[in-house]
């Protein structure tokens, strides 16, 4: 069973963005860049059915500018098979990614697709949903668990309240959450082995799909700044405010 | 054109989040009907028609719905939307997150995710980068779909009496299937609606710490309780309390942080409350920069003397 990934690559969840002056959008010069950390759990997924003899292939997808070719092999490195680079410049939407994704599935016929529950840097949260949507297959969003045959994939999903259990039949979309695994490091050897793993270069005009915005940013600005920073003496003083607040 | 807000309810009611979302909808200025899709839900339908501001309730009655399947859903409102509807809402929540962007994509439109302002029919706000940022969006022609950062909106009070119009079900979708749910009820208000809550992080150091700590307090408080990241991976509380970039926004009236360092990820999901109160041993702990009241100092000693002082409190009272 081929299991296909897709990994953005986003500025590094430590990193604190700096919105542009100009209401221009979010300075990303000389930023630390790394694959999103949801996709990383999404690889270790993809990886950890291959180490149970389930899944043949991992085929890791990405879409964004040449630099983003480090982010495949980062994969490639974690333990993916081969990648391809969609190259794009500047950001594209999650109902474009969806579309070059349901191409791509059109291509390479894979059982399953693990994507990551939202990008942290649009935190949209939108392209596995669109891409199950697009294939009309069936979707299991914020997995915690997962597990597959040959035929279905049975995924317990993190829901308001508690937990809940969905058998997909194959083909099917899963969205990674936090607690579905641990992702691993990739070793030495593993990051030697990936650089000769092989990259297929393709384009969204190759792939018949315009990519042009749906939607306008007319700005981007910073929230409003909290004044914070007051201390208080004692556990006493603590709960008097504590009670001014609540009224209790 | 009208807009199809999407009830989430548990058959008796529609939820907080769903009258919330509803705030957003009307801000839209455009009449406002709500969909309630379950099995034997007419209770709900009844008490969404009692909320303020509806135009009409749509009761879709079927087994196919019990369990909130997106895939279902989805097919039912664009079968119910494609002629009649213009803009499609639902509570940025687990449900609303898994079947909205469905919709969009069979709409072949972009969402609008996790909207914090509506500042036109078709311009809205939303953050970014862990909140780091705020976009205003523009949406282009056509149909829209949106969801709602349910704690940027007040929920809708009742005081309506909306007309109930059953429609018939949407296509089956055999190949996704309920196998089963655990879901807790604990009688403490919800955490995306309570005005207090009481967050417990790493500092807890276990489960058994966690709830000997930080329930007495909550109790005290009639609050909801909350957790980080770290909390919740660490299994002293569970998931769906996580506040943050990628668990629930909140913005109660006080938020009271426990053991908590203050990440980003983290601060994106609790920095709009009202009053925030940190307790932490490390003095130069992040969260204290964004708390307007800090204690440094031991959890395990300043929670047991804080819930005796509250307990004193409220005798004097
Ligand atoms: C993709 C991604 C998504 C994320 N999403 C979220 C999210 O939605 N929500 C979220 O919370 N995090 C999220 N995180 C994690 C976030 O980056 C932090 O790791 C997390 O918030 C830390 O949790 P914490 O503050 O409980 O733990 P820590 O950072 O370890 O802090 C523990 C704090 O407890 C204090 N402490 C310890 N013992 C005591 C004591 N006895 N008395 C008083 N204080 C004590 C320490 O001084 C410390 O400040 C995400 C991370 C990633 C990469
Ligand atoms: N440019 C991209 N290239 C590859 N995968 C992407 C891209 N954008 C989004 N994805 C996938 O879709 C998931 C959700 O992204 P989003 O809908 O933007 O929050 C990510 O975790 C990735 O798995």
């Amino acid at each position: 069973m081929k299991v296909l990934v897709p990994v953005k690559r986003v500025v590094d969840f430590n990193v604190k963005v700096r919105v542009r002056p100009d209401g221009s959008g979010v300075d990303l010069a000389n930023v630390k860049m790394s694959m999103n950390p949801f996709d990383e759990i999404a690889v270790e997924q993809a990886i950890r059915f291959k180490e149970q003899g389930k899944a043949s292939e991992i085929v890791v997808v990405s879409v964004g500018p040449k630099e983003t070719n480090e982010t495949l092999r980062t994969a490639l490195a974690m333990g993916a098979d081969r990648g391809i680079h969609v190259l794009a410049s500047g950001p594209v939407e999650p109902l474009a990614v969806a579309k070059i994704l349901a191409r791509i599935v059109g291509d390479e016929a894979p059982k399953l697709v693990i994507v990551g529950k939202q990008a942290i840097d649009d935190d949209c949260n939108q392209t596995g949903q669109m891409l199950a949507g697009l294939l009309r297959w069936p979707q299991a969003t914020f997995a915690s668990k997962a597990d597959v045959s040959e035929s279905t994939v049975t995924v317990t999903r993190e829901i308001d309240g508690g937990l809940q259990t969905l058998a997909l039949d194959l083909p099917a979309v899963v969205t990674c959450d936090l607690r579905l695994n641990e992702p691993r490091y990739a070793s030495l050897p593993n990051i030697m082995k990936a650089k000769k793993k092989p990259i297929a270069e393709t384009t969204p005009e190759a792939l018949g799909v315009d990519i042009a915005p749906r939607l306008k940013i007319s700005r981007t600005f910073e929230p409003p700044a909290r004044s914070g920073g007051r201390k208080v003496a004692s556990v006493a003083e603590l709960a008097q405010l504590v009670r001014d607040h609540v009224g209790v | 054109m009208s807009v199809l807000l999407l009830a989430e309810h548990d058959n008796a009611k529609t939820t907080d989040a769903t009258a919330r979302a509803l705030s957003a909808a009307l801000q839209t200025g455009k009449p406002v009907d709500i969909l309630v899709a379950g099995e034997n839900c007419h209770p709900a339908a009844e008490a969404a028609a009692a909320l303020s501001g509806v135009a009409r309730v749509i009761l879709v009655e079927d087994a196919a719905y019990k369990h909130g399947l997106a895939e279902v859903l989805a097919d039912l409102i664009v079968q119910l939307g494609a002629q009649h509807y213009q803009t499609f809402v639902a509570a940025g929540t687990a449900l609303g997150k898994s079947v909205m962007p469905r919709v969009a994509a069979l709409f072949d439109v972009m969402q609008v995710t996790d909207v914090s302002r509506v500042v036109s029919p078709t311009s809205f706000e939303r953050l970014i980068y862990a909140g780091n940022a705020i976009q205003l969006v523009e949406v282009p022609q056509g149909k829209t779909v949106l969801t709602v950062r349910v704690s940027s909106f007040e929920p809708v009070k009742v005081g309506g009496s909306a007309p109930i119009e059953t429609a018939a079900a949407g296509p089956a979708f055999p190949r996704t299937r309920f196998v089963g749910e655990s879901v807790q009820q604990t009688g403490r208000p919800e955490l995306t609606s309570a005005r207090v809550v009481v967050s417990g992080g790493r500092g807890m150091g276990s489960a058994d710490n966690f709830d000997a700590l930080i329930k007495p307090i909550a109790d005290r408080l009639g609050a909801a309780i909350g957790a980080s990241r770290a909390a919740v991976d660490s299994g002293f509380a569970p998931n769906d309390l996580q506040v943050g970039q990628t668990g629930k926004a909140v913005a109660p009236e006080l938020y009271i942080a426990v053991g908590i360092s203050g990440a980003i990820q983290h601060l994106a999901g609790m920095k709009d409350s009202k009053v925030i109160v940190a307790i932490n041993k490390d003095e130069e702990a992040p969260i204290f920069q964004i708390a307007d009241y800090g204690l440094v100092g031991d959890l395990f000693t300043v929670l047991p003397d804080l819930d005796r002082a509250l307990q004193q409190q409220n005798r004097v009272t």
